[in-house]
């Protein structure tokens, strides 16, 4: 029996930008950030709550299974399950996903699921050959053994790799993100200005939204031990412009590529909560659900064109439900990448593509830029890898409840080539 | 759902029998061991009495004749091994008395060290004086993880009495004995280790596996250096006294308080002769007992007691949300947050969040909480700007700026949102109650919470009562300042209330005196003579000219004549900003000078820096007696209780009331003051009634 399932509710921290050394927060401090004020303005105690999923990419060492540190950390409960999950770009999506389907199912009632990343805390990992040398050194008897061991040093094993960079290189085809948005800039014929276009839009998008108040409630100020407060998205640049991202260079295939940091999202730290209940649950406490999850999809693909996974997600639950592209009043695509945005845009409007990949007679249709990513997204947000899928649903949620919109799908594209979408419905 | 840890652990500590006749011990033998857990009825904490003593003697020779494999020191309390001698008992004890105690109790200690069979004591949680003088006596020492050991007597104006002086001083470096011993501070668990004071530290799943080590002769002792052998000689004592007598004068004045010299000259004349030290340790400490400082304050120690069993059973208040990030509120958010509630800090600024949040991560530092504890502590408060908590939580307490229009209007707008049963609390300072209580949304639960800057070292909260206000939200806000380990004493509405009414003639009569063109350094250091912990014109610059300005103004319009006239300059100083040691200038100028820490080398028989006191201190007097009079605090107990234990007044005087008690010739002193000075030194019509 399938039951209904609600988003009662959410809260982010705001998105901080990596700034070259870690920042004040791991992953389940970013978690405890949003996670305490989400807790506190619900009529029920937080040990109500059934079970709590977080996605999580980047795990630290000190908090293995953040899901369970956070639901700890949270006053959940000793008595309370959390587990951690774990699908790249869309591990934030996936926590929901899970508790969407539980709560459908009728096993729980109430459910935290959330996304947490500290891109910024990414480890810096030693080279295998120095690794190797650190364990035979610690092995050796005699001091003339450790003599012996010290002529070998090479300079080369304190160059340590940086992890995030290997983190963002699809293992099967060793291609950069950077350079999958690359292949769908080529094949659907994205031009570096649209891409630069794009871009801008989503720090004007942002700047607007944060200094209407229209975040509010969705983002909490958090906290530092230094005492500093971050109260908004850092990575926001109201004055970005055409003339100044023009004379960005390429970022991952120098000299000629298009894709360049400013038509990327950034790197970024930050974590998101969204509270999913059944229908006796909502009733129990009197709560008053933002929206409702009417269905959702994971696609996947060739990793070489990851990003098209929002189009292979997305398109089986319009087909499932019967909707045309009009049909969806709002859409939030992550924007791993403007190319790799406007290529989905692009393959949604392409009469051979919809035919021979999705099953259609021609075009699926053109998704209305009015209706994408209204309040901006990860290219002036940040994409923080487990985080972004989290947010993209609790704003969209947030979003049609404000403008009292009817329908909307929350898609993103998934390094290793996936994707996944959410469809939701006003309540 | 089920506790499984709750029900997997044990409820008691030990099942074992007390043998007959015996009250304070249970006793079991395993495989020849014999363990003697100690366990006094009727209480949660052991104390070592005649009664503890007496007893072990008896069971020491029953060990001895059965010839036990080896003897066991347990406590059977969960919250640790014993909190030191029984102070009620010996308290009123007059020389000979005490004598005779000391020496029995020496016997049996003695006894205990000279069991043949070896001797194992297991400590944990608290370890304090008597305790651990039982302890020092065994031949080994087991602690378990977070045993806290010390020689608090320092504090009583004591040192230890049971041997701890030469056993202390004779296991560890002496230079470290000495230190715990002259400040009374706890060394715990892993520096005890280190010092080689314990022989092992293991959880507690691991006891029973160290006491065979320890029996088997198995467990490593940390060994003695060399600086420990070198202190043998008498030179290198004396030397070592010399500096040790530089830092307890700092921390103390040698002249108010007898007992570190009398611990140091007991050490540099008979260190590395434990006979002699023994000796002479009894002769001393029965010799202190009788001194005036001890006498109050091991009378301190009794208020302290009183204040804190008047704190009653639990509060009910888990959540706090205090309204303002102030630095008091602030401060009360991190330590209400330090000892276990769930706290909630509200202010219309972020800023004042983020540094509240900063000086939380400090409070945690300075009190060595463990990083996981801090974390926890951290976790539990959390800033919250649009007031959250405000519909969560069990007690609200503003600590907004002091204007009565801004509380009311804060008082409002919590009408809708507190939920049933909530308090409402007020820290204000200088408002009075009855002007406030109307616009709480519930009257009977809105009562003042009147805390002390800095709350994690001041340990007084001011409870304040009005006429609308019922005696259960009394009750529970007494409570709460308990369960925060702060001493609750319950006040009348009165201008000030207690403490700041006392306080300001002190603070204020400085000011008059700073105004006929008195020096500030003497000033404060006739203050200091007298054993006040800071002189008043420092302690103006630290509260801040702007607060002690608006306390005297409003006790001004309070009270009649009392007060000193408030100097113009004072307002000036403040309207140019110049507050005190926040604004970097006030009276001192704090980038510069350096207020005086002591009152300096004293000077006997100098009637003109007498009568200096006089006028700082008998106006706390009058004022005191004044509160009496007006039953602005129920006892005179209390009374001295709340000065000690909410500005530091002379403890070793004893508080205002009892200062004057013994000294006796206040009143006339003050008619003396008034016909020099002015009718502000008037006599309070409430002497009379003083007994």
């Amino acid at each position: 029996m399938s039951r209904p399932v609600y988003i009662v509710d959410g809260a982010r921290t705001p998105f901080l930008k990596a700034r070259g050394k870690p920042g004040p927060f791991t992953p389940v401090d970013l978690a405890v950030q949003c996670g305490r004020p989400l807790l506190m303005r619900q009529p029920f105690a937080p040990s109500a709550i059934d079970l709590a999923i977080l996605g999580c990419v980047n795990v630290i060492q000190d908090e293995m299974n953040p899901a369970r540190v956070a639901a700890l950390r949270l006053g959940l409960g000793e008595q309370t399950v959390a587990f951690t999950v774990q699908i790249n770009c869309g591990s934030g999506m996936q926590s929901i996903d899970t508790a969407y389907r539980y709560i459908r199912d009728g096993s729980h009632q109430m459910i935290l699921a959330g996304g947490t990343e500290a891109l910024s805390h990414a480890p810096l990992v030693f080279r295998h050959a120095a690794t190797e040398w650190f364990g035979d050194m610690a092995r050796a008897g005699s001091t003339f053994e450790k003599a012996q061991k010290l002529a070998e040093v090479r300079p080369g094993f304190f160059s340590p790799i940086i992890g995030l960079e290997r983190g963002l290189t699809d293992p099967i085809t060793d291609l950069n993100m950077g350079q999958t948005a690359e292949v769908l800039a080529h094949r659907f014929n994205i031009d570096r200005a649209t891409a630069d276009a794009y871009a801008v839009d989503s720090h004007k998008r942002l700047a607007a939204a944060q200094e209407s108040g229209r975040l509010a409630g969705e983002v909490m100020p958090a906290f530092d031990r230094d005492g500093q407060v971050h109260a908004q998205d850092d990575g926001v640049r109201p004055d970005s412009s055409l003339e100044k991202l023009a004379k960005l260079a390429p970022a991952f295939e120098k000299p000629f590529g298009k894709v360049t940091p400013g038509n990327s999202s950034q790197i970024t730290d930050g974590a998101s909560w969204v509270l999913l209940a059944s229908e006796t649950a909502v009733e129990a406490h009197g709560l008053t659900p933002l929206a409702r999850i009417t269905d959702s999809e994971w696609a996947a693909l060739d990793p070489a064109i990851m990003g098209l996974g929002p189009v292979l997600a997305s398109t089986p639950l319009a087909q499932r439900h019967g909707l045309d592209v009009d049909d969806i009043d709002l859409w939030e695509i992550n924007e791993a990448f403007a190319a790799q945005v406007l290529a989905c845009l692009a393959a949604w409007q392409d009469d051979d593509f919809c035919r021979d990949v999705l099953g259609y007679d021609a075009a699926f249709g053109r998704v209305d830029r009015d209706r994408l990513n209204v309040d901006g997204g990860a290219i002036s947000l940040g994409h923080p890898v487990g985080t972004s899928g989290n947010r993209i649903v609790l704003h969209l949620a947030n979003a049609l409840k404000a403008d009292n919109k009817r329908r909307g799908i929350a898609t993103e594209c998934i390094g290793g080539g996936q994707g996944g979408a959410m469809l939701l419905e006003a309540a | 759902m089920t506790d499984v840890m709750d029900e997997i652990t044990p409820d008691s500590m030990t099942d074992a029998p007390r043998p007959p006749e015996v009250t304070t011990w249970r006793r079991e033998e395993i495989d020849g061991v014999v363990t003697l857990w100690l366990d006094v009825p009727g209480t949660g904490t052991n104390v070592i009495s005649d009664t503890v003593l007496r007893e072990l003697d008896g069971l020491i020779d029953h060990a001895a004749a059965a010839q036990a494999r080896a003897l066991v020191l347990r406590s059977a309390k969960p919250s640790g091994f014993a909190a030191g001698a029984d102070i009620d008992a010996f308290a009123g004890l007059d020389r000979d008395a005490a004598l005779t105690l000391l020496h029995q109790g020496h016997a049996v200690l003695d006894k205990l060290a000279a069991l043949r069979c070896p001797t194992v004591a297991v400590i944990h949680g608290n370890t304090l004086g008597g305790g651990l003088e039982l302890a020092l006596a065994c031949d080994h020492r087991i602690g378990l993880d977070g045993v806290k050991a010390g020689f608090p007597e320092v504090q009583l104006g004591l040192h230890p009495g049971l041997g701890g002086t030469f056993r202390l001083t004779g296991l560890i470096d002496p230079v470290e004995a000495m230190q715990a011993m002259l400040t009374g501070k706890s060394i715990h668990d892993k520096k005890a280790k280190r010092l080689g004071l314990i022989d092992a530290l293991v959880p507690e799943r691991h006891a029973d596996a160290a006491i065979e080590a320890a029996i088997a002769g198995r467990l490593e002792r940390t060994e003695r250096d060399l600086k420990a052998s070198a202190l043998r000689t008498a030179p290198a004592r004396s030397i070592a006294a010399t500096r040790m007598r530089q830092e307890a004068e700092k921390s103390a004045p040698l002249q108010h308080y007898p007992a570190p010299t009398a611990l140091i000259n007991l050490w540099q004349d008979h260190g590395g002769d434990p006979d002699a030290m023994q000796k002479a340790e009894i002769a001393s400490f029965a010799e202190l007992l009788q001194s005036a400082a001890a006498q109050n304050l091991i009378r301190v120690f009794f208020l302290r007691r009183s204040l804190k069993s008047g704190a009653g059973e639990t509060s009910g208040i888990a959540h706090v949300h205090v309204i303002g990030a102030g630095a008091m509120g602030a401060e009360i958010a991190a330590w209400s947050a330090l000892r276990g509630k769930r706290v909630t800090l509200e202010d219309v600024a972020l800023e004042p969040l983020g540094q509240a949040v900063r000086n939380a991560v400090d409070l945690y530092k300075r009190k060595h909480l463990k990083s996981i504890d801090a974390r926890d502590a951290l976790d539990r408060m959390m800033p919250d700007p649009t007031g959250l908590g405000r519909a969560r939580a069990d007690l609200v307490i503003e600590a907004a700026p002091e204007k009565a229009d801004l509380k009311e209007k804060i008082f409002a707008s919590l009408v809708d949102t507190m939920k049933d049963g909530a308090i409402l609390a007020t820290n204000t300072s200088s408002l009075r109650l009855q002007s406030l209580y109307d616009a709480a949304p519930d009257p009977a639960r809105f009562a003042g919470l009147h805390f002390f800057n800095p709350v994690s070292k001041m340990p007084l909260v001011e409870v304040v009562a009005h006429e609308a206000v019922a005696q259960a939200t009394l009750e529970r806000l007494a409570a709460f300042v308990g369960e925060l380990d702060r001493l609750p004493v319950q006040v009348r509405d009165y201008p000030g209330f207690a403490v700041n009414r006392i306080l300001a003639p002190y603070l204020m009569e400085a000011m008059t005196m700073l105004d006929e063109g008195m020096d500030k350094h003497e000033i404060d250091r006739a203050a200091l003579a007298f054993g006040m912990p800071m002189g008043p014109v420092t302690l103006a610059d630290q509260v801040g000219l702007n607060i002690c300005l608006e306390v005297a103004r409003s006790l001004q319009n309070g009270l009649e004549d009392a007060m000193p006239k408030v100097p113009e300059w004072l307002a000036e100083k403040v309207e140019k900003g110049e507050t005190g040691k926040k604004a970097g200038k006030g009276l001192y100028d704090w980038q510069g000078d350096t207020p005086p820490q002591s009152a300096g080398p004293a000077r006997q028989g100098d009637d003109v820096a007498m009568r200096l006191t006089d006028r700082l201190i008998l106006p706390m007097c009058n004022a005191a007696v004044e509160c009496l009079r007006e039953r602005v605090v129920a006892t005179a107990d209390e009374l001295d209780a709340a000065m000690i234990f909410g500005t530091g007044w002379a403890p070793f005087r004893g508080g205002p009331i009892q200062y004057a008690r013994q000294r006796g010739d206040v009143p006339q002193a003050l008619e003396a003051l008034a016909r020099q000075h002015g009718a502000r030194f008037t006599p309070d019509a409430g002497w009379s009634d003083l007994a």
